[in-house]
C-alpha cells in the first residue's frame, strides 16, 4: 500500500507537522462550535431531529439551527427545543399555549405537530408546564437530511469508530 | 491519482458542494419576500364555562369558540416552501398574566395540497382553558399566524392580516355546543 510507504518516508519534523495539523482541525471545530454557542446564545446551536413527532415539518435526520436570546421572548406557535428532568434527549416541539406574568416569568405547554395530544404525558410526573430555564433553543433555520450521518453513527457505533478512525488516519498521513 | 476511488471522491465532493450551493440559493432567493396574506376571520359563537381542567385538577374558565376562516395561501407557496403550518391564536390579558396565548386550532398545508383555506363554523380543536377564571367579560384578540417550513432556510413565523377583537360574554353559558 502506497499510503503506508508514505507514512514510512515521513521524517520527524513531518510527523510533528501532521500531528499539529490534526490538533488544528480538532481545535478549529471546537472553536466554531463554541463561537456559535456565544453568537446564538444557545448551549446547543445545532440539533438533529431524532423523532417523527414533528412530521411532516421535520423528519428524522433533519438539521435545525437554534437561537436562544434572552431578550427574545418565547411565543405560541414557535418551535422550541427543551429539556425535561430525567430525560437525556431534548424534545423539539411547538408551543401551543403560553402564559406570561407581568415580571416576564413565562410558562408554556408544547405539542408535537404529529402527535394527537399535548406533551403533559412526556413531562416529568406532576409537571404541567415548560419554563424558560428548560429551553435549550428556538428553531430558526432548517436544513434537511444532513443530520442523518450522526443518526447512522449513533445507531451503528462501529461505523462511527470506522469513520472517525479513517478520517484521523487520513489527516495524519495525508501530505500535500 | 486517477484511480476510480479518487474520481468517485471528486464526484461526490463536487455534487455535495453543488447541493449545498443550490440549498443556499433557495434560502437567499426566498428569504426577503413578504409572506403576509389577508385573512378573513369571523367568530360565530362563544360560550364560557367554568370547569375542572383535566390533568391540572383546578377549576378554570373554559372557552368554546366557533369560527369561520377564509384565506388563500397560493402566493406563499414559492419554491422554497415545503409546508405551511397555520395556527389560530387567541391572545388576551388577565389580572393574573400580562400575556396569554392559546392556540385554538391548527392546520397543515403540504406543498401540492389545496392552498385555499375555507372553513365554516368550526369549533376550536384544542381546549381553551384559561390559567385562572378570567375569561368572562374579557377582550380576546384572535388572529391567524403561519409558520413556513422551507426546503432549506429560515423558519419564518408570519402574523396574518385581519385579526379581530372579541368581547367575551359576561356570564357563564349553559348551552351545549
Amino acid at each position: 500500500m502506497d499510503i503506508f510507504s508514505d507514512l514510512r518516508r515521513l521524517n520527524k519534523r513531518q510527523v510533528y507537522f501532521q500531528v499539529l495539523n490534526f490538533a488544528m482541525i480538532i481545535s478549529s471545530a471546537l472553536m466554531i462550535w463554541k463561537g456559535l454557542m456565544v453568537t446564538t446564545g444557545s448551549e446547543s446551536p445545532i440539533v438533529v431531529v431524532l423523532s417523527g413527532s414533528m412530521e411532516p415539518a421535520f423528519y428524522r435526520g433533519d438539521l435545525l439551527f437554534l437561537t436562544n436570546y434572552r431578550a427574545d421572548p418565547v411565543r405560541a406557535g414557535e418551535i422550541v427545543v427543551f429539556k425535561i428532568e430525567g430525560r437525556e434527549i431534548p424534545i423539539v416541539h411547538r408551543v401551543i399555549k403560553l402564559h406570561e406574568k407581568a415580571d416576564g416569568k413565562v410558562k408554556f405547554l408544547t405539542k408535537g405537530d404529529n402527535n394527537e395530544v399535548d406533551d403533559r404525558g412526556l413531562y416529568k410526573p406532576g409537571q404541567l408546564w415548560v419554563e424558560r430555564d428548560h429551553v435549550v433553543g428556538r428553531a430558526r433555520g432548517f436544513v434537511p437530511y444532513v443530520g442523518i450521518v450522526t443518526i447512522l453513527m449513533n445507531d451503528y457505533p462501529k461505523l462511527k469508530y470506522a469513520v472517525l478512525g479513517l478520517l484521523g488516519l487520513f489527516v495524519l498521513i495525508h501530505r500535500e | 491519482m486517477n484511480t476510480i476511488l479518487a474520481r468517485l471522491n471528486a464526484l461526490f465532493a463536487f455534487s455535495l458542494s453543488v447541493t449545498a450551493a443550490v440549498a443556499f440559493a433557495c434560502f437567499l432567493t426566498t428569504n426577503f419576500l413578504d409572506y403576509s396574506q389577508k385573512v378573513d376571520i369571523d367568530v360565530n359563537k362563544v360560550v364560557i364555562k367554568n370547569m375542572e381542567e383535566f390533568y391540572v385538577g383546578d377549576r378554570h374558565d373554559l372557552g368554546h369558540i366557533i369560527f369561520t376562516l377564509k384565506a388563500n395561501f397560493t402566493p406563499v407557496f414559492n419554491w422554497n416552501c415545503k409546508e405551511l403550518f397555520l395556527y389560530l391564536m387567541a391572545e388576551y390579558e388577565t389580572p393574573q398574566n400580562k400575556l396569554n396565548q392559546v392556540v385554538l386550532w391548527d392546520h397543515i398545508i403540504n406543498r401540492g395540497e389545496n392552498p385555499v383555506v375555507n372553513i365554516r363554523k368550526r369549533s376550536n380543536k384544542y381546549y381553551f382553558f384559561d390559567d385562572g377564571a378570567f375569561l368572562r367579560g374579557n377582550k380576546l384578540q384572535i388572529s391567524l399566524h403561519w409558520n413556513i417550513i422551507p426546503n432549506a432556510g429560515y423558519l419564518w413565523r408570519v402574523p396574518g392580516g385581519g385579526s379581530i377583537t372579541l368581547d367575551l360574554p359576561e356570564s357563564y353559558g349553559t348551552s351545549r355546543i
